[in-house]
């Protein structure tokens, strides 16, 4: 599989992952690589545990989807994108974004492009609990913008 | 017709229901909306217009006018919060 998508609740090896992303893959000169990992604060909170939710089906197609798209806007190789749920706690790892090419440029582009898309696209929901109590994560209105300098303009954290 | 409904992440707590078989007379997603809130207080509540609320059917996400389908499944979740 050149391009995959993975949901688990299990940790993932980084080492393990990007050998078999590249692995007899003679033509790649370059791989980037994004590991998303859980904080112990988050807007002035401290937080014990993080709980992710997803929408199984919908979050594996939606993540296809952009895929596809890194894939027609970028000159790359192979690609995985690996999602984290259930409950997280800070140091975890969260999300692994991996993509080769041959040149360092394209890979560069198309791993922050997928995060960027990942993280108003992708149905998962976040949960923080601390001292306080429990609550869900609010979308940021900076995860658009970042996402708005692809040319794609996204209302996600806006209310509608 | 017959449809399915989902409920994700706060609005699956707020109902306490992740998903329900559901026959309605609406035509789109907007109609559908409607005639939630008005067969339930919880759902009025839950669903309110002004509140943040994403939807999808058949695990695309859609917009107020799209139409339903028999046995289709509409999917209502807050903005997404992922990575």
């Amino acid at each position: 599989m050149t391009f995959s998508v993975r949901i688990q609740t299990e940790d993932f090896d980084l080492s393990q992952e990007v050998q078999t992303l590249r692995s007899g893959i003679a033509d790649i000169g370059a791989v980037c690589v994004f590991v998303g990992t859980v904080r112990d604060r988050n807007d002035g909170d401290d937080v014990s545990t993080l709980e992710l939710e997803h929408y199984p089906g919908m979050t594996e197609k939606s993540i296809e989807q952009m895929l596809n798209e890194a894939q027609q806007r970028f000159d790359i190789i192979s690609a995985k994108v690996i999602h984290r749920v259930g409950i997280l706690n800070p140091l975890d790892q969260i999300v692994l974004v991996a993509v080769t090419s041959a040149h360092r440029g394209q890979s560069f582009q198309a791993c922050e492009f997928l995060m960027d898309y990942l993280k108003t696209q992708a149905p998962f929901w976040k949960k923080e609990t601390g001292p306080n109590g429990s609550h869900w994560v609010d979308a940021r209105i900076s995860d658009d913008q970042a996402l708005a300098r692809w040319g794609i303009q996204v209302k996600n954290a806006l209310p509608q | 017709m017959k449809v399915t409904l989902r409920f994700f992440s706060s609005l699956r707590e707020q109902l306490g229901l992740s998903t329900q078989e559901h026959e309605t007379s609406a035509i789109n997603v907007a109609q559908l909306r409607s005639e939630l809130m008005r067969l339930q207080p919880n759902y009025a509540q839950v669903l309110s217009s002004g509140k943040a609320i994403r939807v999808a059917v058949n695990q695309e996400v859609c917009d107020e006018n799209t139409l339903l389908s028999e046995g289709c499944e509409v999917a209502f979740f807050p903005p997404v919060t992922g990575g």
